[in-house]
Parts: structure tokens; C-alpha cells; sequence
């Protein structure tokens, strides 16, 4: 459905725009109905740059991004308009997503002035209230309230309910949950399981390395604009094969694993690719990965199942496979 | 017993009325011990963390008692908590990366801090310098400005200068939620090192991220609506609470290998009460799924096994 090749964003920074800053760089993925890819990074990897460019609100410099077979970069006025109704995003903190002069239920009628002018008042109304049922709020308790009479949760679930009302297909969800409490956070990621089960295409992207296990079907994990690996999130978490992915499963906290016995673990275990020891700590693991920051690939580990390497690595391993992933 | 708390209430001053942000914790951490101190934005956690050090205009100090080393903290007062100050007691706050001075070089920032505390720089330069390489910065970092370091780097910074005068309790507020994964890690891993290295006596960590908790803590503490609710040795949080609030909370957390589709985690419904009209009795009732009669009544933070405390009717 969403389609990303070899998009590039260049800013230009300094004095006179005389530097240029990659952001991303030959990034290439995408999402099909009824799935929900999680774009995982640390700050500065791109991620959030990822979403403005595919929903318009930032030029893209290199590449294309195509929604159904339509070049997105192209759209002006009137099929603009019609790209967001089916393509719309949520953003981070739900606070500064609105006007806190205005109503929070006023991003409703923004939707209505906008898109559906003609409605009759009765058809808009209970289209209002099945996209307040499928976010689960009580209409009651939401609408004609100001938004700091209202929850984080509550806040973050209008802004859901705003994009349902346009029959999308398609949802950016930019770090929604992690302005949530821990016991609301969990209602919201529920709440996109069910969309996504009732076909929709969501972009997941999350620093948080359990929440994108948890909810999606696939997984990419950007360093510094760049993929390092994708694929199924299984397969990914499972048998993680850069060391960047493995340098962050091993610091992620967990509940019932101390972070003494996840690296007692591996360093157990040498991996298959080189038969040494996995470097863990954070310096390391930079240097590994500077190593191939220019001359490198994305080779096929296994089916759906992609991995940054070297440039003479990735050679030998398409010639074993002549399997190459751009 | 490094700190000791005892019915600790501090309220928060607005044109509505007070709101109740502590009403009523007591607790008491040993030497030694790093204790978590986790919860829901709002219940008071950061509240209880600040008011050790330093009350803000806006708060109200009511009642209570803070023993440090067996001396009484005298909170209430701003002018005689000086003396306590990065040498007793010190903390790392929330936005620790903006809370250097960005006029100021690191170095120099340092020394005026230290002279207000009555202590000379030079005194202590040497030992700024091996705690400086400990955490990985470099004598450079003194002659640099904040916004020539990285966020880490200045977390790192504040975490030595807080504790250079080796305070016997150190609270770190929210210190690594700025952070990125890998960094957080070795954020984290520099407080149990700290303690270790007897820089400083005992620790309370607060975050919301219960699972760092369970990396570093001794105990955790969980709080709700500005008391506590349970706390207990950190594995004893994790694999067995009793609280009917932390069980839920706990259960709520999505970690790495558990995938929607096999196992749907709930959060939980309703949203915490206010604090400016707190209700009476037990203040979880209205989202408990096993209140019954008694808990219109208060419950008593009472210790159910050793070292185990919970407020909790069905419990007690």
C-alpha cells in the first residue's frame, strides 16, 4: 500500500545552508494493508523525519513515496485534500496537538468543515459516535471539554477518533504512547491492534523497543537515517544479527532478566556470521558500526529477514545467495 | 537507618485550594539501599523526591518528620536545609540536562557551587577529576560550556557534581527518561557504581519505568495518589506483589517477547482521583476489582512479611 524507495532527506544546515545534514539516507520499505510495521530508533536515527515526509508536512530530496501507486511528493490542492483522507498521522505529546484557546471536540468540526460540508447534521452526528465507539470514549465525557480538562489518554484517543472519522487507511503513529501512564498506555496500543485487524496500514514509529514487539508484524531499525535491519519482528528480536539490534535488546530493561545475565548470555554465544564474540558495550558497538556506515548493504539473512553488512560481506553473501536487497 | 519518613504530608498552595500531593508517607530506607520509587504521573513520587531537598514557594510543608543519619531534616525551613544541602542530602533533578547554567564553563559553574556550600574548590578539585574519568569525561569537559556536551555527557556531569560532597542520600528524579536505550543503561549503571564506590550513602531512584527499577533498585516503592502503596524488595515487587494496584501495573507492562496476539495485556480503567478533595478511605477503591466494604476506611501502610509493606485491606 505504502511504498518508500530509496527516499533521502538532505538538511541544509550552517550558515548559508553551506552544510548539508543527511537525516535519511536511500531508506527503502513498506507497509501493506492490515499491518503494522514498527520504525524503531534512537533519537536523531530519523524516525520522526520518516513520518512528516509520508504524510507531506516535510519535502522529501531523493526518492519517491508512493501511496496505491501515486507518487505522494506530487500532490497539490485538491488531491492533496484527498491523499489526507485516506493517509493521517498522530503525533507524541498530545498536550500541544491542540489549541488549548478552543474546545478539544473543535479538531471534529475542522474534519467537518473540511471534508464534509455537505453531511446532514443527524449522518455527521452518528458518524461522530461510531469513531468515539471504536476509540472506546464516552462521548458524554469528551465532547465540549477543553483540553486540560481531559487525560493524556483521553487527549491522544480524540486525536484517533479524528482520523477514523476520514475512512483512512493508513496511520502514522509518531511515539504515541510514550507521554501515557503505564496504566493507559497499554488501552492505546490495544486500541491500534484493533484498527490494524480491521485493515489498516499503521507506521509504528517508537524508541521503545517492547512496545514495537508487542504490536507489530514487522520491524525496522534505523541508525543515524540508515536501516540496519528489518523483517519480521520475530525474526528480528529473535535472532537479532547486526550488532546494533543486539547492543539495544541487550540494554533494554526487562521485568524479569537482569542486565548481568542478558550479556552473561551472550557473550556465551558467538555468533554464527564470524564465530567471535558479540561486542556489547555501547562504545563497541559504535565502532562496528561507523565501520560500515558508507560501504554497505542490506543483505537477506533468511526470508523476510534483512541485515546491514559490510560492502565486501554483503558481495560474498549475494554471491552465495544472489540475493541482494536494495 | 539512612532516612527515615514518617507521616510526611505536604500539600501544593493554588487559587483552588490545597492539593494533596503527600498525605501521609512514611517509609525508612537502610544504608546502603537504592530504593525505587515508582508510580503514575501525579502521585506525588517527584513531590516526595523534591521535598526532601528543597520546597519550592508553592509548597506547603504540614506535618511529619525526616530523619537523616538520626538527625532531623529540618524541611520547612529553606534557610537551615543549606546546610544539608550537596552535603547530607542532594539531588539529581528531572531536567538535570537543563539545569546547568549554559553562561557558565562547567569548571567554573563547579567552583561558585562549591564556595556557596564553604568549600574549596581546590580541595576537591583532584577527586572532581577521578570521579570525572570514572564516568568516562575527560578534565576537558570543566572548560567547556553545557551546549558544547551531548545530553549524556551533561547527565554524566550533573551526576558527579551532585554528588561530590559524598551526600548520605542522593535522589535522582526522572534521570534517564531524556535518554536513549544504550545510554540509559550506562546512566544507570553509574548509580549502583556510585553506591558501590561510596560516593553516596543510599539512593531513591523515580521513574516511571518500573523495569529500570527492577535493574538497579534494592526496593521498590509504589505509590498512588500521594501515599504509598507497596513496597518491597525489587524482585518481590516484580514476581509477587500484593497490592491490588501494583498487580495490575505490573501486568500492564508489554517487555520484550510478549506480542499482542498471544497475550492481550490490560490497562487499567478509570483515571486516578483528584488531590485537591481527595476521597476518603482507600483512594484505589473506585478502579479496584476486589474492593469491598472495608475500604471506605484508610488502610494502614502495615508490614505483611519482613521488609514487605502494603496499604491494603485484603492484605492486612
Amino acid at each position: 500500500m505504502l511504498k518508500l524507495d530509496n527516499v533521502s532527506k538532505v538538511y541544509k544546515v550552517g550558515a548559508f545552508g553551506a552544510q548539508e545534514l543527511v537525516a535519511v539516507r536511500d531508506l527503502s520499505f513498506q507497509v501493506s494493508a492490515g499491518e503494522v510495521v514498527s520504525l524503531i530508533g534512537e533519537s536523531g536515527s530519523g524516525k520522526s523525519t520518516i513520518g512528516k515526509m509520508i504524510l507531506q508536512l516535510s519535502p522529501i530530496t531523493r526518492g519517491t513515496i508512493t501511496f496505491d501507486g501515486t507518487d505522494v511528493s506530487r500532490l497539490k490542492g485538491r488531491a492533496l485534500k484527498d491523499y489526507y483522507r485516506r493517509a493521517q498521522g498522530v503525533f507524541q505529546d498530545p498536550f500541544s496537538s491542540y489549541n488549548p484557546i478552543f474546545k478539544a471536540d473543535r479538531i471534529f468540526k475542522m474534519i467537518k468543515d473540511a471534508y464534509f460540508s455537505g453531511v446532514s447534521r443527524h449522518e455527521w452526528e452518528s458518524k461522530l459516535e461510531a469513531s468515539m465507539d471504536a476509540v472506546s470514549l464516552d462521548a458524554s465525557q469528551v465532547l465540549h471539554k477543553y483540553p486540560h480538562q481531559l487525560s493524556g489518554g483521553q487527549l491522544q484517543r480524540l486525536l484517533i477518533a479524528r482520523a477514523l472519522l476520514l475512512d483512512i487507511q493508513f496511520l502514522v503513529a509518531d511515539e504515541i504512547i510514550s507521554m501515557l501512564d503505564a496504566s493507559t498506555r497499554i488501552d492505546v496500543l490495544n486500541l491500534l491492534a484493533d484498527l490494524k485487524d480491521r485493515g489498516l496500514g499503521i507506521l509504528f514509529i517508537t524508541h521503545d523497543l517492547s512496545l514495537g514487539n508487542y504490536i507489530s508484524e514487522r520491524t525496522v531499525i534505523l541508525r543515524h537515517g540508515v536501516i540496519v535491519e528489518m523483517g519480521a519482528t520475530a525474526k528480528v528480536f529473535g535472532n537479532p544479527q547486526h550488532p546494533y539490534t543486539q547492543m539495544l535488546l541487550a540494554s533494554v530493561p526487562q521485568l524479569h532478566r537482569k542486565w548481568a545475565e542478558i550479556e552473561a548470555d551472550l557473550l556465551a554465544t558467538p555468533t554464527e556470521t564470524d564465530g567471535q564474540r558479540r561486542p556489547i558495550s555501547h562504545v563497541d558497538t559504535i565502532a562496528a558500526v561507523e565501520l560500515d556506515a558508507l560501504d554497505s548493504a542490506l543483505v537477506e539473512f533468511e526470508s523476510d529477514h534483512f541485515v546491514r553488512r559490510s560492502g565486501a560481506l554483503a558481495r560474498e553473501a549475494a554471491g552465495a545467495t544472489t540475493e541482494t536487497a536494495t | 537507618m539512612s532516612l527515615t519518613v514518617d507521616g510526611l504530608k505536604v500539600y501544593y498552595r493554588t487559587l483552588r485550594g490545597d492539593v494533596h500531593a503527600l498525605d501521609g508517607v512514611s517509609f525508612t530506607i537502610a544504608d546502603g539501599e537504592i530504593m525505587g520509587l515508582a508510580g503514575e504521573s501525579g502521585c506525588g513520587k517527584s513531590t516526595l523526591g523534591n521535598s526532601l531537598i528543597y520546597l519550592s514557594g508553592r509548597m506547603k510543608y504540614i506535618e511529619g518528620r525526616v530523619e537523616i543519619d538520626g538527625e532531623q531534616l529540618p524541611i520547612w525551613d529553606f534557610s537551615a536545609m543549606n546546610e544539608y544541602r550537596l552535603k547530607r542530602v542532594s539531588i539529581i533533578p528531572q531536567y538535570a540536562m537543563s539545569a546547568l547554567n549554559p553562561t557558565r564553563k562547567i569548571g567554573k559553574m563547579t567552583a561558585e557551587l562549591l564556595r556557596s556550600r564553604g568549600v574549596a574548590y581546590k580541595s576537591v578539585v583532584g577527586e572532581l577529576l577521578r570521579r570525572l574519568e570514572l564516568v568516562g569525561l575527560s578534565e576537558d569537559v570543566l572548560h567547556r560550556y553545557p551546549i558544547e556536551l551531548s545530553g549524556g555527557m551533561k547527565q554524566r556531569a550533573v551526576m558527579v557534581l551532585s554528588t561530590i560532597l559524598d551526600p548520605s542520600l542522593l535522589v535522582a528524579d526522572e534521570i534517564t527518561s531524556a535518554l536513549d536505550v544504550s545510554t540509559q543503561k550506562a546512566v544507570m549503571e553509574m548509580l549502583s557504581e556510585f553506591r558501590e564506590r561510596g560516593f553516596v550513602k543510599s539512593t531513591i531512584v523515580i521513574t516511571h519505568d518500573i523495569s529500570i527499577l527492577y535493574q538497579v533498585a534494592d526496593t521498590i516503592m509504589v505509590m498512588y495518589a500521594g501515599q504509598p502503596a507497596e513496597k518491597a524488595a525489587a524482585n518481590v515487587i516484580i514476581e509477587s506483589p500484593r497490592h491490588p494496584y501494583s498487580r495490575l501495573l505490573i501486568s500492564s507492562l508489554p517487555e520484550v517477547g510478549v506480542r499482542y496476539d498471544e497475550k492481550r495485556l490490560v490497562g487499567i480503567p478509570g483515571t486516578p482521583p483528584g488531590l485537591l478533595t481527595p476521597p476518603v478511605g482507600c483512594r484505589f477503591s473506585d478502579r479496584c476489582p476486589v474492593a469491598f466494604e472495608k475500604c471506605v476506611e484508610q488502610p494502614p501502610f502495615v508490614e505483611v512479611e519482613p521488609g514487605h509493606f502494603v496499604a491494603c485491606w485484603k492484605e492486612s
